[in-house]
């Protein structure tokens, strides 16, 4: 069998149904035998960024690892972006490219680059291949690694001649690494952590993208519940915590709720659960960690210890470890610090008086999309929407929330909403959130929408700037906005409608609700323009203070 | 602090550049290192000199051990292991002086492997304090080049690197 043949066989045998990519002169081998493999959809996207940023989509939504495929050069470092992406939110991921023939390697041939050394930081492990026999086995290999573990993108870089080679094909049937843990060892932390937990006084638990990963939604619920603890998301956890739970106190953070910011201030002891403790959760590291006391539960053994420094670290599969946490009768006493937190939340209760702003633009959509009977998945992109949608739009379910956390990709919204939308099909419809910045970057996707008449909402919230770059020039350079402004209007209707797309500007409330009402009852591709004034995202914690410090404007 | 560190790695095109792209792009930096075929040729191990706080000992042992091709990682207690690299120095003798040279270098049990009329270049091993003595004590006749070898590290007694490669996994830790 020729090893392009042998390697679309293995791409079926994992399960992979959807592949996202464009072609080029050394891939398309692998184009030729997909070509004539009925199972399988390809989607070609307008750029190779697009393509990891939809295969990264389809993989956040599905759990399966998501597969994207470019040529040689040009072809695989637009790529980048999008592996790293998917490798700072541990997103699965298999991108294979397409390599200048062995014979050609090392000579600076048309189309050639070191694609293997470019991405080595930025993946999980990568592939270059020597002969053509160790084509499918890493193949093969690619899959269990982007599974296992902490999840993660795997390159393989594919010389062209390899696809032509005749190889063998043998099935291998991917078996799941049973994790070890936990051994005997490991029951005695778990059991001093329950005791912790039964001591203190003001506890939180932050629940993190690594609860959805690990599919521990209701060991999480269960395990707050249990133990009465107040939770708070973290950027990329939102959703796994259902939203209108009593004991859910919001999203924390750079731009988290103020209630929820409070409580993980004011906390004694931080339960974190699949969470990094990145910069933007914590803040200055020094006030976070001051009069605190952690335990920190993730599957990546690195992770303990990393950021902030751990009473107790718990390395392993997150349903097994909620579940050995629970298993006391819980004698704590947390009273007084629920007073405190209800407080808060009453304090910072957001009034929503449905004036026309950002805030209640997104409220409206929570309420609509939230309504009994329907299902939507949120998707944004990076800036200020992204903030304003984290903090208004409330979300039940793990994998109905997607933006990107770590790397903070502007582009990504458009392409992953692409990936998700195909991943639900007819089940669950795609809002995608962008900004007028973020939209410029990869807008052309709404070619691939179009063309794949995807029943996706787009809405833009223009307000003819940068916002997340003035509301930094506002708070850190004394108001002297540079390059944050766009002077040139664009009329991003008329460019949705190019595509032939139906789009609409939106000036005031009324508008928007009848917009996105009548945009709901229609199953097309919609482009919703929210013109807007420029504002600033509140409320926003100074990096170099205590995550309750807040910024006044 | 000093600390050496042993990691046992798949033979593979590669792997090396895994091990040190994930040190660097932690900031972390490398004092010495060196490279080496095992008994069997199916792994390679590296071993790796750095300085550091326990905070980046912690890290470099975790990050490396989650790369797929680590079978194992072990940092090395300097009271249980010997320490041992080459140094080669070539400095400037004549006839007067020669022996004079020879006799120092038999001290320190380094041997010449290369006698020219203006030159010796030597060979010696051990740590790096010895080294170092010696080449203070050559220094006054004219040292013209020095080139060391990165260190290896090898456990003292019956215990070996693969006693490491099954606890490369992280299970938990006690209250502090």
């Amino acid at each position: 069998m020729r090893g392009s043949e042998a390697v679309v066989k293995c791409l079926k045998a994992h399960d992979v149904d959807t592949i996202f990519g464009y072609p080029g002169g050394m891939i398309l081998p692998l184009f030729e035998a997909l070509r004539k493999e009925k199972d399988i959809n390809f989607v070609l996207t307008t750029h190779e960024q697009s393509a990891a940023h939809a295969a990264d989509g389809y993989a956040r939504a599905s759990g399966k690892p998501g597969v994207c495929i470019a040529t040689s050069g040009p072809g695989a470092t637009n790529l980048v972006t999008g592996i790293a992406t998917a490798f700072m939110d541990s997103v699965p991921m298999v991108v294979i490219t397409g390599q200048v023939p062995s014979t050609l390697l090392g000579r600076d041939s048309f189309q050639e680059t070191d694609i293997f050394g470019i991405t080595m930081p930025i993946t999980k492990y990568s592939f270059k291949l020597d002969r053509a026999e160790d084509l499918l086995p890493a193949v093969q290999e690619a899959f269990e690694i982007a599974s296992s573990g902490r999840e993660g993108p795997v390159l393989i870089d594919i010389p062209k001649d390899f696809f032509y080679a005749d190889v063998k094909y043998k099935e291998k049937k991917v078996e799941k690494k049973i994790d070890k843990r936990p051994d005997a060892d490991f029951l005695i932390y778990a059991a001093e952590a329950i005791d912790k937990i039964m001591q203190a006084e003001r506890p939180i638990v932050i629940a993190g993208g690594g609860v959805i990963l690990g599919q521990a939604q209701e060991e999480l619920i269960s395990f707050a519940e249990k133990y009465d603890l107040p939770v708070v998301s973290t950027l990329m956890g939102i959703g796994v915590f259902p939203n209108n739970h009593p004991l859910y106190m919001g999203f924390a953070g750079l731009h988290g709720r103020k209630a929820a910011n409070n409580a993980v201030a004011e906390a004694d002891l931080i339960i974190a659960a699949g969470s990094r403790f990145g910069d933007r959760q914590t803040g200055n590291l020094d006030k976070y960690v001051h009069n605190k006391s952690f335990i920190h539960i993730d599957i990546d053994p690195a992770e303990i210890d990393k950021n902030v420094h751990s009473s107790i670290g718990l390395a392993g599969n997150m349903k097994t470890i909620l579940q050995l946490l629970m298993q006391r009768t819980p004698v704590n006493n947390v009273k007084t610090w629920w007073t405190m937190l209800k407080n808060w939340q009453k304090k910072y209760m957001y009034n929503y008086d449905g004036s026309y702003d950002v805030p209640n633009v997104m409220h409206y959509i929570s309420q609509t999309i939230n309504k009994k009977n329907a299902d939507f998945a949120v998707v944004t992109d990076v800036g200020q929407h992204q903030m304003w949608a984290a903090q208004h739009i409330k979300r039940y379910k793990p994998r109905t929330w997607f933006t990107s956390g770590g790397l903070g990709t502007m582009g990504f919204g458009l392409p992953a909403s692409i990936g998700v939308q195909l991943y639900y099909k007819n089940k669950r419809r795609v809002v995608h959130i962008a900004g007028d910045g973020s939209i410029k970057m990869t807008g052309s996707e709404y070619y691939t929408m179009a063309a794949l008449n995807l029943p996706i909402i787009s809405v833009i919230i223009n307000n003819e700037s940068l916002g997340m770059i003035r509301q930094l020039q506002k708070v850190f350079y004394g108001e002297k906005y540079f390059s944050s402004e766009f002077a040139y209007k664009m009329d991003y209707a008329k460019y949705a409608k190019s595509f032939g797309i139906t789009a609409y500007n939106v000036y005031s409330m009324d508008d928007f609700i009848e917009v996105f009402s009548n945009a709901i009852e229609q199953n097309k591709p919609q482009v919703i323009i929210v013109n807007i004034s420029k504002g600033f995202v509140e409320p926003m914690t100074r990096t170099d203070s205590g995550i309750n410090t807040f910024v006044d404007f | 602090m000093k600390h050496a560190l042993s990691v046992l790695v798949n033979n593979k095109p590669g792997v090396l550049l895994r091990v040190v792209g994930m040190i660097s792009r932690r900031s972390f930096n490398i004092d010495s290192l060196s490279v080496g075929v095992t008994q069997p040729p199916e792994y390679s191990r590296i071993t790796i000199f750095f300085k550091g706080e326990a905070y980046i000992v912690d890290q470099m042992i975790k990050q490396i051990g989650k790369i797929p091709d680590v079978t194992a990682v072990q940092l090395h207690n300097p009271k249980d292991a010997v320490y041992r690299g080459m140094t080669l120095v070539k400095v400037r003798t004549d006839d007067d002086n020669r022996l004079d040279v020879l006799k120092i270098a038999e001290l320190f049990r380094a041997h010449a492997v290369d006698v020219q009329t203006t030159t010796l270049i030597f060979e010696i091993t051990g740590q790096d304090e010895k080294v170092e003595a010696f080449t203070r004590l050559l220094a006054p006749y004219g040292i013209l080049e020095i080139i060391r070898t990165g260190q290896i590290a090898m456990e003292r007694g019956e215990k070996t690197i693969n006693n490491y490669a099954e606890k490369k996994e992280f299970y938990g830790k006690s209250v502090i």
